[in-house]
């Protein structure tokens, strides 16, 4: 392959539009809360913030890395295979993945379980390398990489935060499973003699947050498109002459 | 004389919403009293406490949803939700399990789905299922002993469900189908029946009060504020396999438990027949009571919860357009039923 030089890296940088990325990644078209994909891990596993923030690191690398390497590869792959050479790609990154994971953090390896495996088959990573980075040069490729995964990560932990506070009454419970022990005393307790509600730590409630989620942002949305028609709307309004000849249009 | 004769048609006025909601309510309040005589102040609690939260829960979203609150609380429906939940709650569950339930009833099975009329599940069912799922040791632990030398007053009461007194075993108890369900795998019907919660007939305090939401459901069938095909079809289709499969005693629950020891009368005429979520047509109507019937039993006897009404209820308003769809009659004029999938409903 041949070497990419530094002043092509000025040209790639240059040729990117990081605002756009960014704003694809993280609200556009969030594979979350726009794309919906990638479900089955989100909706398993954020019973608490830390099990969210597991997950959601393990995505994001995965994600980073395996856009990095389609990208390198995308001139080389023919269309027909491309996709099990993807698969091969995402496969060996997640394996990775759980191997540190194993390796560092065992009790949250132990936590999370199958659902680290299954970040294989999470459409969100296949869905980007097929349709960006198989069809755009490194830097855009590992920028939208990462904002996807941001963006994957910041409704994870929400959506953790949400069921954890309901569900338990606490917040960064555990944390040390993650950042050891300087995490120890990081929980918070909101509510003391919390009775455990059920529903929102069990899957359904999972649905349910999501739901809230989804809604939340279309809210969102939904207002800012109505405060710009009504600024586009402001520039249209300009004094008017009352026609007095001719046909009235 | 005969001049003063009308012709047909004679057409009552139509029933409105108030009207049915209100009869549903006046005719639980006969099994409210049995309840309040047997098991003591908490389901009366209950009820009251219900009400005050449906009704603010509904005046909130309808506000925030800018529609008319007079009309739409005037209608009875917030309360009859409330009034059910009042009654299948177990009597001496504490207040937040109540305010829970309730809440999800109004906020989530109601309103999400864009208020009466458009929620496809039971409001008041979607609410007992979610406590029942998330608490499960405060809905199995707060149900009353009808044994009790005395039941307690209604301050003891009011302390206990507002947790300012613990909870007091001597007037709590499991209920006969939890007792029969868990001790019938180890005892002879003789030994569990030996229980004194059973009493002399079928089960203390239960039996009368199913009686009496029995009278109830059969006055509103009566009044045709109710259809009789969902409650007779519920009834039928948890007999039919509790005669087959409960014939021995030894073996599972006998009919009489299964039909006067739970929640069952409340269920078949109460619940079962909401005009919002069951099926609207009356083949559909038999089909869908019947389900709700057979899956009580199935979750009674094979599941792991000792009543079933509100999941088996659950269920059935999943299945019930579906049943619509299938079950439609012909039209006048028309030679055949239009069943199925209509066009419209094709992608």
């Amino acid at each position: 392959m041949q070497m990419i030089q530094p002043e092509q890296w000025v040209q790639l940088m240059a040729n990117t539009d990081f605002v756009k990325l960014t704003q694809n990644g993280l609200w556009d078209n969030n594979p979350a809360l726009v794309q919906l994909l990638g479900l089955c891990p989100l909706l398993a596993v954020t019973g608490t913030v830390v099990n969210a923030l597991g997950l959601g690191l393990a995505t994001l690398i995965v994600l980073v890395l395996s856009n990095v390497a389609v990208s390198l590869i995308r001139n080389f792959v023919n269309d027909s295979i491309r996709l099990p050479a993807f698969v091969m790609i995402i496969a060996s990154l997640v394996t990775c993945a759980e191997l540190l994971m194993q390796a560092y953090t065992y009790e949250l390896y132990e936590i999370l379980g199958i659902f680290i495996p299954l970040i294989v088959t999470n459409c969100a990573i296949l869905g980007r390398a097929d349709a960006f980075a198989s069809k755009h040069s490194i830097v855009p490729a590992a920028l939208d990489g990462l904002m996807m995964g941001i963006g994957f990560m910041v409704v994870l932990l929400l959506l953790g935060a949400m069921r954890e506070l309901i569900g338990q009454g606490t917040l960064f419970s555990d944390m040390s499973l993650i950042f050891g022990d300087i995490a120890r005393d990081w929980e918070i307790q909101l509510i003391d003699n919390y009775n455990n509600f059920l529903f929102a730590i069990l899957p359904p409630g999972a649905f349910v947050g999501m739901g809230l989620i989804i809604a939340g942002k279309n809210v969102i949305d939904d207002r800012i498109a109505k405060a710009k028609a009504a600024r586009a709307h402001d520039v249209k309004t300009g004094s008017k002459r009352v026609r007095v000849t001719g046909n009235i249009s | 004389m005969a001049l003063l004769s009308i012709t047909s048609p004679h057409v009552k006025g139509p029933q409105r919403t108030a009207g049915i909601m209100r009869w549903v309510i006046l005719m639980t309040l006969p099994g409210l009293a049995l309840q309040t005589y047997f098991f003591g102040w908490g389901n009366l609690h209950n009820v009251i406490w219900c009400s005050l939260i449906a009704v603010a829960a509904e005046s909130l979203v309808l506000w925030l949803r800018k529609r008319p609150i007079g009309f739409y609380i005037g209608d009875y429906s917030a309360l009859v939700t409330a009034v059910l939940l009042g009654l299948a709650l177990p009597p001496f569950a504490p207040w937040w399990v109540s305010l829970v339930a309730c809440l999800f009833s109004i906020l989530f099975a109601k309103h999400l789905y864009g208020g009466i009329g458009y929620n496809p599940f039971n409001p008041a069912m979607a609410g007992y299922a979610l406590v029942l799922i998330s608490y499960p040791l405060a809905m199995t632990t707060t149900w009353a002993n009808p044994v009790a030398s005395n039941t307690p007053s209604i301050t003891e009461t009011l302390a206990i469900i507002w947790e300012l007194s613990p909870l007091v075993d001597a007037y709590t108890g499991a209920t006969p189908l939890d007792v029969y369900k868990h001790e019938v795998a180890v005892s002879t019907a003789e030994e569990i029946r030996s229980n004194p919660i059973f009493g002399q007939r079928i089960a203390l305090g239960w039996e009368a009060v199913n009686l009496a939401f029995l009278l109830g459901g059969l006055v509103l069938i009566g009044l045709k504020v109710m259809p009789w095909q969902t409650p007779a079809a519920v009834l039928a289709g948890l007999a039919l396999p509790a005669l087959i499969f409960g014939w021995d005693e030894d073996q599972s629950a006998p009919l009489s438990l299964h039909l006067f020891a739970g929640a069952t009368m409340l269920g078949a005429f109460f619940i079962a027949t909401d005009p919002v979520s069951s099926a609207t047509t009356n083949l559909g109507r038999l089909i869908y009571g019947f389900g709700i019937g057979l899956l009580t039993y199935i979750i009674r006897v094979w599941g792991s919860y000792p009543d079933a009404i509100a999941f088996a209820v659950l269920l059935m308003n999943f299945a019930a357009p579906f049943i619509d769809a299938y079950t439609q009659p012909r039209a006048y004029g028309y030679k055949k039923a239009n069943r199925g999938p209509k066009a419209s409903d094709k992608p």
